[in-house]
């Protein structure tokens, strides 16, 4: 039975489901990443990507436009993005409260306009898979890697021009600035509120693509609650990750991975009980937190809002 | 914490609104009509556990009329403590029969039972009333079509491989996996049927790539239980691969895969129930729907080309269990 899980046809699976299934935790991890990074912590990602998830398969239900599918749920989650922005930097609540209650909203939310709306659980035809032209052609590698809907590659571009933006350009390290300083940031001619305003929207975007991904790409359906717990794992993943975008996407991967893993160990009849290989990723992520913790260092403002002083 | 006032107000809004998903047609109070009121976990449209007892409510209120009969309703009560407090609610409003559709709201009721001597409770799917007088239990023996489903997928299978997609081990869902599974041993005795419980009743997202996997390990029918599989019927028609369903009609989700859907009609007993509670007995009796009794129905596809001779077998397995010439041994 076990040396049946070491097969070319299981590792191909267990590596095409793990690329995949991290689309989602990518897509909220990273957006996520550019609000905690400016100081802004927003717990609210799991709301907006359900009002991005039901936006999108709506379009798509009325249209038939994936991309119309898509935008919407980029609208809608900038829209939420933003107004996440009002409450925690003009408003300075509390984030990590009024990051549930962002989250309460999508969910109570989405779930009314679905009742309302479509009523019935109904699928529909979302992105669908494209191969890479020559490279999925390649054995093994092909097949892993190159041979998804367009919303799973983009989700990998993401992290990499994430990494570049925060190393490279200006903007990204005055985003740093802010979340490590805001004084310091503002007394050299940076605007706490823009970059937060920015990067809170820019998140809010993220989390909206972040659940169409699930909603238009991956399933194609809509229920209530689709998003089950999504984003408050991509929020514990950007922990994970020591806010830097590439190993958020290593996270990502390294839970999703798990996760088709224990799937396969089930398909495989290997004799460990369901339950056990259920816990198996968030085992995993409580495991690496653990051992991360104290090795980076959170932006120092994280949290706190910011109010000029004098 | 700088505005207070604004965030409260805030949280209230977004309480409201997530309260907002259930909702129905309230009661009037007055002498007359029969009121019920049910509490379910997940949405009434989910096409599976929750609707199976929405639909048999309304098809209730047919038979009485809309005067004679009023439904309200509480549903995504996944939260045992707020189900709990609607049950409650509920109770202290006056309804005649309160339906707490969820075998995880027991410990519940047995606490606000007792409080409501004239008021009658179901719970289900659970097989014992907790001895008390005015419960009612009903469960679904969701093993014999599970058993049904099992035989036409084996007849179907030419790789020989099934694939299962369920939630966690436990109550109806356990039954009509084993079920599928004594079903498609008994027709093909070397058939290999792969079982994944996800762990979860609403990862549609983890329902769908069990699917994926299933297909890539060579199953060529697939069956699943609970709300959360409508991901993995997606992959099934995605990949043509023909889909057995329960608890509700899952045709209309997948017309071109759907073979056939086990599905539960709570009706029977509704109405049995209903008798007993008019003529002053509020509840001790346990019930549990049966292809026997029709409150299990095997609906099949039309829109679906299954074989005759497979249809035929499905028949047979059914009309089987109904004279008892086959017994499903499962244990809960």
């Amino acid at each position: 039975m076990l040396e049946d899980l070491f097969s070319a046809t299981v590792l191909i699976g267990i590596l095409t489901s793990g690329i995949r299934l991290a689309t989602p935790y990518i897509y909220a991890a990273i957006g996520e990443t550019f609000g905690q990074r400016s100081g802004v912590l927003n717990l609210g990602v799991e709301g907006i990507m359900l009002m991005g998830a039901f936006s999108g398969f709506y379009a798509v239900y009325r249209t038939e436009n994936v991309w119309l599918g898509l935008l919407f749920a980029i609208i809608v989650g900038g829209l939420m993005g933003l107004a996440t922005a009002f409450i925690s930097v003009t408003l300075q609540a509390e984030q990590g409260i009024s990051g549930i209650g962002v989250y309460l909203f999508g969910l109570g939310m989405s779930d009314l306009l679905f009742q309302k709306l479509i009523t019935q659980v109904e699928t529909v035809s979302g992105f669908p898979e494209v191969a890479i032209p020559l490279l999925s052609n390649i054995p093994v590698i092909g097949d892993i890697f190159f041979n998804h809907n367009i919303l799973v590659y983009g989700a990998y571009v993401l992290a990499f021009l994430a990494w570049f933006f925060f190393k490279k350009t200006t903007v990204g390290m005055s985003i740093i600035a802010v979340g490590e300083n805001p004084a310091a940031a503002d007394t050299l001619g940076v605007s706490v509120s823009v970059v937060r305003y920015f990067t809170v929207t820019l998140g809010g975007v993220l989390s909206g693509i972040a659940g169409a991904s699930l909603s238009i790409a991956l399933l194609n359906v809509f229920q209530q609650n689709l998003t089950n717990g999504i984003g408050f794992i991509a929020v514990a993943l950007v922990y994970f990750g020591g806010w830097r975008p590439l190993w958020v996407l290593a996270g990502s991967l390294l839970f999703s991975m798990v996760n088709s893993l224990q799937i396969w160990v089930q398909v495989m009849d290997i004799p460990i009980s369901p339950d056990v290989a259920v816990m198996l990723p968030y085992i995993l992520t409580i495991i690496v937190l653990v051992l991360s913790a104290g090795r980076v260092r959170a932006p120092s403002a994280l949290t706190k809002p910011y109010e000029r002083s004098g | 914490m700088k505005k207070p006032i604004v965030l409260l107000a805030l949280l209230l809004v977004a309480a409201v609104l997530s309260a907002c998903g259930g909702g129905g047609t309230g009661g009037s109070g007055q002498e007359g009509p029969f009121r019920v009121a049910v509490v379910m976990p997940s949405a009434i449209n989910d096409l599976a556990f929750s609707q199976s007892m929405y639909d048999a409510l309304l098809k209730v209120q047919n038979e009485m009329g809309k005067d004679n009969f009023e439904i309200a309703y509480s549903d995504n009560l996944f939260v045992v403590e707020d189900a709990a407090s609607a049950i409650r609610d509920y109770a202290s409003k006056g309804y005649d029969l309160i339906i707490a559709h969820g075998s995880q709201y027991g410990a519940s009721l047995q606490e606000i039972a007792p409080d409501f001597p004239e008021t009658s409770f179901a719970w289900g799917t659970a097989g014992d009333t907790m001895g008390l007088p005015n419960v009612f239990a009903y469960e679904a023996l969701s093993q014999e079509g599970g058993y049904v489903n099992g035989v036409m997928a084996a007849a179907l299978s030419k790789t020989n491989t099934l694939g299962v997609v369920g939630p966690i081990e436990v109550g109806d869902a356990k039954l009509y996996v084993d079920g599928f599974t004594a079903g498609a041993k008994a027709t093909k005795p070397d058939i290999q049927v792969n079982v994944n419980y996800i762990g979860s009743f609403s990862d549609v997202a983890l329902a769908s790539e069990a699917a994926q996997t299933h297909a890539k390990a060579g199953a060529d029918a697939l069956t699943g239980t609970a709300q959360m599989v409508v991901g993995a019927i997606g992959v099934a028609e995605e990949n043509s691969i023909p889909w057995f369903g329960t608890q509700s009609n899952q045709s209309s989700l997948a017309p071109t895969v759907v073979v056939a859907s086990q599905v539960y009609d709570w009706t029977v007993l509704l109405d049995q129930m209903i008798d007993l509670i008019k003529k002053g007995t509020y509840g001790g009796t346990a019930y549990a729907i049966t292809l026997k009794n029709e409150g299990l129905l095997i609906e099949f596809n039309d829109a679906y080309n299954l074989p005759a001779e497979v249809k035929a077998l499905g028949e047979e397995a059914i009309k089987g269990i109904k004279d008892g010439s086959i017994k499903v041994n499962v244990s809960q």
